[in-house]
């Protein structure tokens, strides 16, 4: 089933009473989630994730635009009658019911055509708590179970009855770290078996790369890029993007394009053929320096990390703008820690140029 | 955003508790003021359409009224006896009953029984117990049987009997029986949530002050009775509220006279005043003392709230 | 010389934890004693009641008391049936005891549910002014209420003993408070799995809220049974007389010659439901109470 938004929007009206001020959660949305696709929605808090979900789900009426399900216009449609999944950040399980009886719950409140006998619910409920493998549970309490086995639970209640779309709100925030890579895998092979077109919101960019077919990224309301998680990261369009994407983060730069080269201080560090002369912001990835005696780019030397595989490279440098420059090169390179400067030369598609005051992408050919 | 949809659902939900509450309190707190405000008005003539002046007659009538001051001073005193000790008696058992492990939840169980009785049904048995069996104080011919369990008691340890609650018995004697009971009675309610409270206190502050090598009494004075403070402003003020409120305790020792026999309405309470009044349908008069009650005991909680806010410790 | 001090010290040290165990051992004494002591008092009018129910009147009589008697007279628990007629009132007061306690329980869960889960103009405002009605006397409204029950010709009926008190501010606060105590969460998930408003309330609501709800069950039957004041005045007629109302006209005479082990008996009898409420449904009760302090 595919899900099609369509200037969608989303106004609160102001807490406080005496202001006027509205706050546009979700501002104009277009998009098509493809059927049977992982989509994951990410951005910093406040940037209108979580309500782009619960407009999804129809807990929350948008203010203007519609969402249709395949062809279907649910805009007006209730919850109740959407025939959506959804996981909760803290799981929503009911306590007072065992596992069975909350994975039953959704089943046993269909009516007319879908209503199901006792056996057919039985069956689907058993099938819902084999996928995630808590078969074995049926007959605990919410309360006696451990944080990731309640998140199977969440799941399968939510695809007990095979919903239209699966939502998963923060689905893995409550979780520790071992257990988040786990079921992050586990997430992922369950939307694979099933092929239910799912929408999962989170914070954690690392999570959403790692299993998303597309990822959207959004800010205050605003979709900033959509695409292919390594399409997006690889090119960014905006400044906003780039920095969000990527561990450890992008180094930014503030640097002058003059007669086709980009300087970043005194040092000329890469041509960039077809850019009018500016003052642009510029982010290098940290895996697009290369050591090099002769490089262009001179930056003091602060502490070398080994990391087994990879060693990072502290360093500084006037034109940065954050404190640190934080470069990772493959091991076989040596770097003598003690000296003081250390030279780079930049991989190309590694760098990316944007406009000072817009901070939107500035294009180059890459030679 | 409030959908229509939910609005007229929640009224819906609401509408038999709004109209039970419209006609059973709002209705009579308009109603009660304005009987209170038309002088001497009467539920009997007030039917035959019966014209009634405004004015502040039936407060002054019942202020300048003897049985009336009775009762206030008889409330007064249940009160003023009552709520120190029951709470001070309260407190110590609450606190040695969280000292202690063993026997604890038993302990416990016992002290909260009195709260699951009849106070009427509890009073009679508290009356058997103060009464004298036959006629101690009667004429010599009749027969003189027992004194009753508590003088019985009393002339173990070598006292004289005393004429609790039978005829002929003081006013003090009489007040003395009363205080024991509503004490009595007080106390379950009390020690639960002093308990309770003692039991939420974080156990490090206890260890701290070990630590500091603090004294016994110190440590109650300095650490418990402040953190304590704000069931205590709760017990005490529902206390005095209950204690102006007070009628079945006296009613359950003494019968519906509010009284020993042969001296009707000598223990009378403001409570039992309105009810008076009420039998007799001057319903003007009975409104006018429910205000001057309403006034005294939120006067009494504001000065308590005014003390506790002082002293009490959140 | 060090080694001197030294081992005065440990003298020392041995004196005083030996004096601290000995005077905590007295405080524990003296506390269990005095704990003790208060509990004997407090339960002593109940065996008081109880002995005294089983004796001959001619053994009640006896000038030096006995502490268990020597004819136990269970016919005393018969009589005291048949002189207050208990049978008549405990039906009238089971009766109005469960017919309020359930109309009560529905009127408060809508309400509760109502000011937790819904949203309506005026909801906070009128919450405010509900829980202000709790400051004032209950006295205060009897007096109009006695007129309007007798202008609606529901005096002597069980309508009148029924129907007024079956809103309970404080139960619905309690209630709603406790509404509000599950995370908004649960709604929404039950949305999500196709549940109407109703049906969230009966699947979820209550069974979560079951301990307030049994609570709010025990003190309205608990308040029918010992109710006393409201009684009185609008139905004190054998037919609709309720439990502590007969008892106490039963037996009204407190001077002379009262056959005080027949009106211990059904004083005991009155009592047994209490006990047994209080003996299985103790918790319940303690739980309601601790937020509430209003008996009955």
């Amino acid at each position: 089933m595919k899900v099609v938004l369509q200037n969608l929007t989303k106004i609160f009206p102001s807490r406080n009473k005496k202001s006027d001020e509205e706050v546009v959660a979700v501002n104009d949305f277009n998009f098509t989630i493809p059927d049977g696709k992982l989509v994951g929605l990410l951005g910093p808090s406040g940037c209108g994730k979580s309500t782009t979900l619960y407009m999804i789900s129809g807990l929350q009426k948008p203010t203007a635009g519609k969402i249709f399900f395949g062809d279907d216009d649910v805009t007006e449609l209730t919850t109740e009658k959407r025939g959506v999944g959804l996981v909760f950040q803290n799981y929503a399980l009911y306590p007072h019911m065992t596992v069975k009886q909350n994975i039953l719950f959704p089943l046993q409140n269909l009516k007319g055509a879908d209503k199901l006998t006792k056996e057919e619910m039985q069956e689907k409920a058993y099938l819902a708590a084999k996928l995630v493998q808590i078969d074995g549970l049926m007959d605990r309490k919410p309360s006696e179970l451990s944080g990731g086995q309640q998140q199977r639970v969440a799941i399968a209640r939510a695809l007990v009855k095979m919903p239209r779309v699966l939502l998963l709100d923060e689905p893995l925030s409550n979780l520790d770290a071992r257990l988040r890579l786990q079921t992050r895998e586990e997430i992922r092979r369950i939307q694979k078996a099933t092929g239910i077109t799912t929408v999962f919101v989170t914070h954690d960019q690392e999570e959403a790369m790692s299993i998303s077919d597309i990822i959207v990224v959004m800010k205050l309301g605003v979709i900033q890029q959509i695409g292919a998680p390594q399409d997006v990261y690889d090119d960014p369009t905006n400044l906003f993007v780039a920095k969000f994407l990527g561990t450890p983060p992008i180094n930014v730069f503030n640097g002058t394009v003059k007669g086709n080269k980009l300087y970043i201080g005194e040092d000329a560090v890469l041509d960039v053929p077809g850019v009018a002369d500016q003052e642009v912001v510029v982010g290098i990835r940290p895996e697009g320096f290369i050591l090099d005696e002769n490089g262009p780019f001179h930056c003091h030397l602060r502490s070398v990390e080994v990391m087994g595989r990879d060693v990072s490279i502290v360093s500084e440098n006037e034109a940065s703008v954050n404190p640190i420059i934080r470069s990772i090169i493959n091991a076989d390179n040596k770097v003598d820690a003690n000296a003081e400067t250390v030279r780079y030369a930049i991989k190309p598609h590694k760098i990316f140029i944007f406009n000072k005051q817009t901070e939107e992408r500035i294009h180059f050919e890459v030679k | 955003m409030v959908d229509s949809k939910q609005q007229w659902k929640a009224w819906l939900y609401l509408s038999p508790a709004i109209v039970l509450l419209l006609v059973f309190t709002v209705w009579p707190i308009i109603n009660t003021v304005r009987m209170a405000l038309l002088e001497n008005y009467n539920g009997m003539t007030a039917v035959s359409g019966a014209h009634f002046d405004v004015g502040f007659a039936n407060f002054a009538t019942v202020i300048n009224y003897p049985q009336f001051l009775n009762c206030l001073k008889t409330t007064a005193i249940l009160c003023v006896a009552t709520v120190p000790l029951s709470t001070f008696l309260a407190l110590v058992i609450a606190v040695a009953l969280n000292s202690i492990r063993p026997l604890q939840r038993t302990l416990q169980t016992i002290f909260f029984l009195p709260y699951v009785t009849n106070s009427i049904a509890i009073g009679m048995v508290f009356a058997a117990m103060f009464n004298i069996v036959g006629n101690l104080f009667g004429t010599e011919n009749e027969l003189i049987v027992t004194a009753g369990i508590v003088n019985n008691v009393i002339q173990l340890f070598g006292g004289e009997p005393v004429n609790w609650i039978n005829a002929g018995s003081t006013y003090w004697a009489n007040m003395t029986v009363l205080i024991i009971y509503i004490v009595w009675n007080a106390l379950p309610f009390k020690i639960l949530i002093l308990l309770g409270g003692l039991q939420s206190i974080n156990k490090q502050y206890y260890d701290a002050a070990k630590v500091d090598g603090t004294s016994r009494r110190r440590i109650f004075a300095k650490i418990t009775v402040p953190l304590l403070s704000p069931m205590l402003a709760y017990v005490i003020i529902t206390g005095f509220i209950g204690g102006f409120k007070e009628y079945s305790s006296i009613v359950g020792i003494f019968g519906d006279n509010m009284g020993p026999a042969g001296d009707a309405g000598r223990l009378n309470t403001i409570v039992g005043f309105i009810y008076k009044a009420l039998e007799t349908n001057k319903l003007g008069r009975a409104s006018a003392a429910a205000l001057i009650l309403f006034g005294i005991i939120f006067v009494v909680t504001m000065i308590n709230m005014q003390v506790s806010k002082k002293r009490v410790h959140y | 010389m060090s080694e001197n001090i030294k081992t005065m010290h440990a003298k020392n040290m041995q004196q005083v934890t030996l004096q601290a165990k000995i005077s905590k051992s007295v405080v524990k004494f003296f506390t269990y004693a005095f704990l003790i002591l208060m509990a004997v008092i407090i339960l002593f009018p109940f065996y008081w009641m109880v002995i005294s129910s089983l004796k001959t009147l001619e053994e009640y009589r006896l000038s030096v008391p006995t502490l268990w008697p020597r004819n136990v007279m269970f016919s005393n628990y018969a009589e005291a049936f048949t002189a207050a007629s208990l049978d008549r009132l405990f039906l009238n007061t089971l009766y109005v005891g469960v017919v309020s306690t359930l109309l009560s329980v529905v009127i408060t869960v809508l309400s509760a549910f109502a000011f937790a889960r819904l949203e309506f103009k005026g909801k906070d405002t009128l919450f405010a002014a509900l829980l202000a009605t709790m400051m004032i006397p209950g006295e205060l409204f009897t007096i109009t209420n006695y007129a309007t029950v007798t202008h609606l010709g529901w005096l002597n009926s069980f309508t009148v003993l029924i129907v007024p008190f079956l809103v309970s501010v404080f139960y619905i606060y309690l209630l709603r408070q406790n509404f509000l105590q599950i995370p908004n969460e649960l709604y929404l998930a039950a949305k999500v799995d196709g549940t109407s408003d109703i049906k969230y309330l009966w699947k979820v609501m209550i069974p979560l809220a079951l301990p307030t709800i049994i609570s709010i069950t025990i003190l309205k039957m608990m308040g029918s049974w010992n109710s006393y004041i409201w009684p009185r005045l609008v139905a004190n007629d054998p037919a609709h007389q309720m439990i502590t109302n007969g008892l106490r006209n039963a037996f009204t005479d407190t001077s002379g010659d009262v056959n005080i082990p027949v009106q211990m008996a059904a004083v005991a009898i009155v009592s047994f439901p209490l006990f047994l409420v209080f003996v299985f449904l103790r918790k319940y009760i303690m739980q309601g109470v601790s937020r509430s302090g209003i008996k009955g």
